[in-house]
């Protein structure tokens, strides 16, 4: 199991700023190692976020994402208190779910 | 009301489930490819689509902040494309309504490099582009 998420999402106005940082490898498939062999792709490919049910962002993913994935988005409809939920899956279908309160 | 209630759960959306990911979209090497694998048109160039936190001089390609945001109306989706990365396409980004049209991240790119950004918007392709220049790239070994 990757490690967890850190999410943060603050209400500013009447929108909600979610930020997140992800812990994951993201390797491109395009480095070697030190005996010369290709190092196998291994990379998030689809990450939703939804709040109430709602999706509020979906992504797909290519391995030019960096290494420990950082992404910043917001919307409207979020309250003080209701949860964002951020789920991602690899490239091995590897899945990991993060939930962070609104403040 | 078993059976209703199972169709009601039957047919509300699975919010979480994310869509199949398009392996031949991140497979191409140039525009023209990658906006077939995407079932678009060639975009029409935009100043509406603003490019911030990136900068102009990426002293590490591994990690290059790229924030975008669109104020073209009915933004559908963000695209991140780096030209001349083995694979041209990033990252795409579909934005709900009610989901600002802006989204920011970070990126590798393996060396100087013009970034597009490609805006879905009512059913049409706009992009932007702005060039980075990389003293140290993030792809090679």
């Amino acid at each position: 199991m990757a490690d967890p998420m850190k999410i943060r999402a603050n209400l500013v106005g009447d929108s909600t700023e979610v930020k997140v940082l992800m812990n994951h490898e993201m390797e491109t498939g395009q480095r070697k190692d030190a005996q010369g062999k290709t190092i196998p792709a291994w990379f998030i490919q689809s990450v939703s976020a939804t709040c109430n049910d709602k999706t509020v962002l979906s992504a797909q993913w290519g391995p030019a994402v960096s290494k420990n994935p950082f992404l910043s988005f917001k919307f409207k409809g979020g309250a003080k208190g209701d949860k964002v939920v951020i789920t991602w899956v690899d490239s091995r279908g590897d899945k990991r779910t993060d939930e962070a309160t609104i403040a | 009301m078993l059976a209703l209630l199972a169709a009601a759960g039957w047919l509300k959306p699975d919010a979480a489930h994310a869509q199949a990911w398009n392996k031949a979209a991140f497979e191409t090497h140039d525009m023209a490819e990658t906006m077939k694998a995407l079932g678009g048109a060639e975009p029409a160039q935009s100043k509406d689509i603003v490019f911030f936190q990136t900068p102009d001089i990426a002293e590490n390609g591994a990690v290059v902040p790229i924030g975008i945001a669109s104020n073209i109306p009915k933004t559908d989706s963000i695209a991140i494309l780096i030209e001349k990365n083995p694979n041209m396409l990033a990252a795409t980004f579909d934005i709900p309504a009610g989901t600002e049209p802006t989204i920011s991240t970070r990126v590798k790119m393996g060396q100087t490099s013009n970034i597009y950004a490609l805006v879905k918007a009512d059913g049409k392709y706009y992009v932007a582009s702005k060039e980075v220049k990389v003293t140290l790239g993030g792809c090679g070994g």
